[in-house]
């Protein structure tokens, strides 16, 4: 019977790739998260949605230490990446980011052709010995980012030349070139139309089979459809986190199914 | 409406609830056509056998009213797409009726076994019934195929049904005031009888929902309706 | 917001028709009106203004581009300049051009006789031809010994007087009170014109020739100036790019953000704003006084010239860095760029047209600049060309705006056409200077 179920849905066997415990951040004065506990698992979608201002961008940020270069942000609490304490004195926040990707909301491709910026990655973390490694690494990502037939014939052309949409997926194809294990995505189709949106999640659910990935959106929709499981914020906290489908259908605290029909902002 | 969605897995969850309710569809008719000849063998095992079946309907047409409520809630359909999640709730509360009526027919049929057989009546039955499931493959069979004409086609087949059920009535009104032995007997026939009818309603409905998928309104014409038992009087 | 929705006046604004402008329409596009015109006018005076400028420049210079030559044939006696005949050059250079100055006058009155020039009252005819003309004529000999005893057409620069006489600044009348010439030497020099001995050309020494004494104006050239002044925007370019940018970059990039930060940038900000010439005392006391190194250098002027330009590029450079989009710094981070890899190698090339453009509108006006050069003693007469480089920077020198100044102070008349004719050339240069940041800034177009 089992068979015919709708899949997705048997996602409790992945392990536990990000652990969160009691996480704090403060911008000067102001409480942006507060005591946060989350279990991000692994090859799965993890969405976190809640109103504008509710620290979800914030907390997403702190998972790559990108919260690192706005200098008034003080980030306490235990943050695990296979275990290993990313906040240790000992973790070099560089090679951090190599591990765990970041796509922006708005695409910022490098001014430099579309080769370049795929392979600035991999050139300065030395992933690669000579001109065919490069090569091929660039054309994975391409492929895995689901552009490499609309570029394939204009590699050396500004990556800044192409759709808004091309530019997202360019994007993503640069922060997997670095061979990450966890892409972190910050609303990255805001910008974007709805085609484009459709394309890259689509993308998303691809992208699943081989990366964590944790998509901080702004539309609940939007994680209803790409996510398995969803992170409810809301005033910097975090009031609900399970399986999507249960979320949207039956959702355990209040505060999530007002948010979720449309009730508070 | 033959191209995918651009997200696969949208695709992916239409088609496994439309799976999921064929396969009720398949158990359903055979439900119909064992309970029919359990009745005309006088098969008590396989009329028990009926019964344990519609268990596993009704657990269907849970997972299939669950699995509809996930689609709409994560997928926010509309139009062709909202009208196929639509439908398969209503085909589905319609399917389990079928069923519950089959397995009803099935627990008559075990006391029927007890009584001697009213001549001529079971083969009416058994007729209906073969009727009745016919209509309900031909409206799967047009659901899946999203046909109009078929669908049209077993709506008009009702009036069959219902006039056979009349005839019945008739006929079992007449071997009641010909020996009122065979009372008991006829008055369970007569219930088969009605359940059988009844099921062909919920199959006509099913081919109605196929219509509003396809077209996107209910059929414009009134069902037609034979059923004039409520007016059959003494001696008609 | 109120609850109450005010009537608004000219309430029958509403009821009238938009073909018919009604009155504040037609007041408020009256005072627009005005102030187009006024902004016209303004224009326009700006305009006027830089057109009499130029105008009367260049009507004053152009004069210097072209000069009066006279060709002789002179006869290089041996008697009179290798009186041993061995045509040794260390002795001939015992002859000074005193020795000389009889060789041209005999050249002279050779030509007269040859082509029959009569004149009354005719009384040293040399007085045509520049002073100049025998060191000119020194140098060759001594460059060519073996010409001793040949006779050599020379082409020789008229004097001051006969030039200015071309170019309308001397006439018969004020040559009769003239102490340097007399109407006949500008009539011996009309009918050596008319002989074609005499001619008008263009004048290559003005650019090439280095500076002359103030009794030779026809001599004097802007060859050291403009090697002084090019040895100091090399200076400049190297010495205050570098510095500049590294700055900037620290400041905006790495510096934290406490109270010492801000003090610095504050006062780069009111560096740019000091006199130039506070600069100049600067540079004597510390370059000069107390570093020793040789007044009048270009190194020195030079090393100024760097510390005045230096706040104008790291105003520009920090602005340039400024104005690159966040969202470049932030996808290098995403990508596990450090910071200083960050800097050189996204946001660097991305500020690099705006730096440029700084730079060069910083040199543009290094090269104008004139009074901490004075300072710092450049306003001397500069007879040598400076060296090559490296030596060449320690050698002295003077500079383009600063020869334009002296040639103002001297006497003679003359020098106000040469002055104005410096004018010109700087002039000529700042233009390149700013075309090549107009295309540069074109080139490197913004591409995000």
């Amino acid at each position: 019977m089992n068979d015919m179920r709708i899949t997705n849905r048997t996602i409790e066997m992945n392990d536990i790739k990000i652990a969160a415990k009691g996480v704090d951040v403060f911008y000067g004065d102001t409480h942006a998260i507060k005591d946060v506990s989350v279990e991000i698992q692994d090859k799965t979608v993890t969405a976190f949605i809640g109103p504008s201002g509710c620290g979800k961008s914030t907390f997403l940020r702190c998972l790559n230490r990108m919260n690192d270069t706005i200098d008034v942000a003080r980030v306490t609490g235990d943050i695990r990446i296979d275990g290993e304490d990313i906040y240790d004195a000992k973790v070099d926040p560089v090679q951090l980011r190599a591990k765990v990707g970041m796509v922006f909301q708005k695409p910022n491709p490098f001014p430099k052709s579309i080769y370049d910026n795929i392979a600035y990655g991999p050139r300065i973390h030395g992933l690669s010995r000579n001109k065919t490694e490069l090569d091929e690494i660039v054309e994975t990502s391409l492929r895995r980012g689901a552009i490499w037939n609309e570029v394939k014939d204009r590699l050396d052309q500004p990556g800044t030349g192409l759709s808004g949409g091309q530019q997202q997926r360019l994007c993503i194809a640069r922060a997997i070139a670095t061979e990450p294990e966890v892409l972190l995505m910050d609303e990255p189709c805001s910008a974007l139309d709805p085609i484009a949106t459709a394309q890259i999640e689509e993308l998303i659910d691809d992208l699943k089979q081989r990366y964590s990935v944790v998509i901080v959106t702004h539309s609940m929709h939007q994680a209803a459809r790409v996510s398995q499981k969803t992170a409810f914020f809301h005033l910097g906290d975090l009031v609900e986190y399970g399986e999507t489908g249960h979320i949207f259908t039956n959702p355990e605290d209040s505060r999530t199914e007002s948010y979720i029909t449309g009730r508070i902002g | 409406m033959n191209e995918a969605h651009i997200a696969s897995a949208f695709d992916r969850d239409l088609e496994a609830i439309q799976a999921t309710l064929m396969k009720m569809g398949g158990m359903v008719e055979t439900a119909v056509l064992d309970s029919a000849r359990s009745l005309a063998d006088r098969d008590v095992e396989l009329a028990e056998q009926v019964r344990k079946a519609d268990k596993a309907i009704d657990a269907l047409e849970e997972q299939v009213n669950e699995e509809a409520a996930r689609v709409i809630a994560l997928r926010a359909p509309t139009a062709g797409d909202l009208r196929t999640v639509l439908t398969v709730i209503k085909i589905s509360a319609n399917l389990e009726r079928c069923g519950d009526y089959a397995k009803n027919l099935a627990k008559r049929t075990a006391i029927l076994v007890e009584t001697p057989e009213v001549s001529g009546t079971t083969a009416s039955v058994l007729r209906m019934s073969r009727e009745v499931q016919l209509m309900l493959k031909d409206a799967l069979d047009a659901y899946i195929q999203r046909d109009e004409a078929l669908a049209q086609r077993v709506i008009l087949r009702d009036e069959d049904v219902d006039q056979m059920y009349t005839a019945l009535f008739r006929e079992l009104l007449t071997h009641m005031m010909e020996d009122p032995r065979n009372i008991t007997a006829c008055m369970h026939l007569h219930f088969i009888g009605k359940n059988i009818e009844r099921m062909g309603d919920h199959v006509t409905s099913i081919a109605e929902q196929v219509v509003y998928l396809v077209t996107g309104h209910m059929p414009d014409d009134a069902r037609p309706k034979q059923d004039r038992t409520a007016y059959v009087a003494e001696g008609l | 917001m109120t609850d109450i929705i005010a009537e608004p006046e000219g309430g029958d604004r509403r009821k009238g028709s938009l073909l018919a402008q009604d009155t504040r329409t037609q007041k408020r596009n009256a005072a627009e009106r005005r102030f187009q015109i006024y902004g016209m006018v303004a224009v326009s005076i700006a305009v006027l203004a830089l057109v009499f400028l130029l105008t009367s420049i260049v009507s004053n210079g152009i004069g210097s581009f072209s000069q009066t030559f006279i060709s002789l044939d002179v006869v290089l006696a041996e008697d009179k300049l290798d009186k041993t005949g061995s045509r040794d050059r260390t002795e001939m250079a015992k002859v000074s051009t005193f020795g000389y100055a009889p060789l041209i006058k005999a050249a002279i009155e050779d030509r007269i006789a040859a082509e029959g020039i009569e004149i009354e009252g005719l009384t040293k005819p040399d007085a045509v031809i520049s002073k100049e003309a025998a060191a000119q004529l020194r140098n060759f000999v001594l460059a060519n010994t073996d010409r001793v005893g040949d006779t050599v057409e020379f082409k020789f620069l008229a004097s001051g007087r006969i030039d200015g006489y071309y170019k309308g600044r001397v006439t018969m009348a004020s040559a009769a009170l003239d102490r340097n010439i007399s109407p006949e030497q500008l009539m011996l020099a009309d009918a050596l014109k008319d002989a074609g001995a005499l001619e008008r050309t263009f004048n290559w020494d003005f650019i090439t020739a280095p500076d002359a004494s103030e009794n030779r104006p026809e001599a004097a050239g802007l060859g050291v100036a403009i090697l002084g002044s090019l040895y100091m925007m090399v200076v400049v370019l190297f010495l205050a790019l570098p510095i500049g940018v590294a700055a900037s970059i620290y400041l905006e990039e790495f510096a934290p953000k406490n109270f010492l930060t801000d003090v610095i940038e504050v006062n780069i900000s009111n560096l740019a704003a000091v006199p130039s010439i506070v600069f100049g005392i600067l540079g004597l006391a510390i370059f000069i006084n107390f570093a020793g190194l040789p007044q009048s250098a270009p190194i020195v002027g030079g090393l100024v010239l760097t510390l005045m330009t230096l706040p104008t590029i790291i105003i520009a450079t920090r602005a340039s860095l400024k104005s690159v989009p966040p969202s470049i710094r932030e996808a290098a981070l995403g990508v596990g760029a450090s910071k200083m890899q960050t800097v050189f190698h996204h946001v660097l090339p991305l500020a690099a047209p705006g730096i440029l453009t700084g730079t060069i509108i910083g040199l543009s006006q290094a090269l104008g600049e004139t009074a901490p050069l004075l300072l710092i003693g450049m306003v001397a007469f500069v007879r040598e060309y400076p060296g090559a480089p490296p030596e060449g920077f320690f050698d002295p020198a003077s500079a383009l705006p600063v020869q334009i100044y002296n040639w103002t102070t001297r006497s003679d008349p003359a020098f106000v056409e040469r002055a104005s004719g410096a004018i010109i050339v700087l002039l000529i240069f700042l233009l390149i200077m700013n075309i090549v940041a107009i295309i540069l800034r074109r080139r490197f177009e913004r591409r995000w």
